[in-house]
C-alpha cells in the first residue's frame, strides 16, 4: 500500500524544500513545477483524476510559463536575497502545530471510508441519479456543472476578475 | 521581452505540435462528460497552446494573431455561461437549471446533457483568456514606460 505513497511524500518533501533553498530564482520555479507534477501523481493515486489533470497543466505548466515570465523582467539570479534564521516562535510554534494536526487526523474517518460522513449525505444521491438525469457518467461533471452549476458560474466569474485584474494592474499601453 | 524564436527546429515543431495541442483540448472539452477533462482543464490547455504560439513566434509573428484577437474575449466565455443560464429563466425555471432549455424533441436528461456541454464552453473560452490575457499583461505591456522611467 505504501509502495507508491512513500516514494511520493519524500519527493514532495525534497522538491517542496529545494524550491525554497534554491538561490537561483529559475530553479526554484522549475523545482516548483516539479512539486506540482509529483502532486498530480499523488491526486491520480488517490483517484481523483479530474484534480491531478488540473494540477499538471497548472500547476505544471501554466504557472511555471507565469513564473518565468515574470522572472524574464527582472534579474533571475538575484544575489541580494538574505534568509534570516527564523525566530524562535516559529521553531516552536509550527512543530507543536504539527503535532496537534497530527494528533486530530487520527479522528479523521478511513480514506475510502463509505460510511465516512462526506460520503453518506449527499454524495450517494448525485453518484445514483447522476446517469438518468443528466445523461454524464462522470459524477463530477455532472455535480460540478449541474447539480452545483452556481458554485462554477461564480468560480467562472472569480477567473475573469483575475484576467481583468492582471489587465488592470499591468498592462500600461494600450495594445 | 520575448522576441522570435530563431531555431528552425523549433518552428517547425511548434508549426506541428499547436494544432495538435489545441484539437486536443477540444476532445478534453467535450470528453469531459465521460472521464477526466472538462471545460477548465481544456480552456488551460487551449490558452496554453495560444501562449505557446505567442512565446515561439513573438507578439509580432503570424500565428499569434489569433492570440491577439483572443484578448478582445473578456467575458464572453461569462456571457455563454449566464445565458445559458438566462435561457433557463426565459424557459420557465430556475437559474441554470438546464431542464428548462425550451429545445423542442429532448428529453429532460438530454437537455441536462445539453446544457452542461453549453457552460464548459462557457467556461473553457473564459480561462483560455483570461490565461492569455495574464501573459500579455505579463510580458508584452507597458515596457516602453519602463525603459522611460
Amino acid at each position: 500500500m505504501l509502495t507508491f505513497e512513500l516514494p511520493l511524500l519524500i519527493l514532495l518533501l525534497i522538491t517542496a524544500a529545494g524550491a525554497i533553498l534554491v538561490k537561483d530564482l529559475i530553479s526554484a520555479v522549475l523545482m516548483l513545477g516539479s512539486y506540482s507534477f509529483f502532486l498530480a501523481l499523488v491526486w491520480a493515486w488517490l483517484g481523483a483524476v479530474d484534480l491531478a489533470f488540473v494540477e499538471a497543466v497548472v500547476g505544471g505548466g501554466l504557472g511555471t510559463v507565469f513564473f518565468l515570465l515574470t522572472l524574464f523582467q527582472t534579474d533571475p539570479k538575484d544575489q541580494a536575497i538574505r534568509r534570516t534564521a527564523p525566530p524562535v516562535a516559529a521553531l516552536l510554534g509550527l512543530p507543536l502545530l504539527g503535532l496537534l494536526l497530527l494528533y486530530a487526523a487520527d479522528d479523521l474517518p478511513e480514506f475510502g471510508d463509505p460510511a465516512s460522513p462526506a460520503s453518506v449525505h449527499i454524495s450517494p444521491v448525485y453518484l445514483e441519479n447522476s446517469l438518468q438525469d443528466t445523461r454524464t457518467p462522470n459524477v463530477v461533471m455532472s455535480v460540478l456543472m449541474d447539480y452545483r452549476g452556481f458554485d462554477t458560474l461564480i468560480e467562472t466569474v472569480v477567473i475573469f476578475t483575475a484576467g481583468i485584474a492582471c489587465a488592470a494592474l499591468l498592462r500600461r499601453t494600450s495594445v | 521581452m520575448i522576441h522570435p524564436h530563431d531555431s528552425v527546429i523549433v518552428t517547425t515543431l511548434s508549426r506541428l505540435l499547436i494544432p495538435l495541442v489545441q484539437l486536443y483540448a477540444v476532445y478534453i472539452l467535450f470528453f469531459g462528460q465521460y472521464g477526466p477533462g472538462g471545460g477548465f482543464v481544456a480552456g488551460v490547455i487551449l490558452g496554453a497552446s495560444l501562449i505557446f504560439g505567442v512565446l515561439v513566434f513573438g507578439p509580432e509573428g503570424n500565428p499569434s494573431g489569433l492570440a491577439k484577437k483572443v484578448l478582445h474575449g473578456d467575458g464572453l466565455g461569462l456571457i455563454v455561461f449566464a445565458g445559458v443560464g438566462g435561457l433557463c429563466l426565459i424557459g420557465g425555471g430556475e437559474f441554470l437549471n438546464y431542464a428548462n432549455l425550451k429545445i423542442p424533441g429532448l428529453e429532460p436528461s438530454a437537455r441536462r446533457s445539453l446544457g452542461i456541454v453549453l457552460t464548459q464552453i462557457g467556461v473553457a473560452l473564459d480561462v483560455a483568456v483570461a490565461a492569455v490575457s495574464i501573459v500579455f499583461s505579463l510580458a508584452f505591456f507597458g515596457h516602453d514606460e519602463d525603459s522611460h522611467a
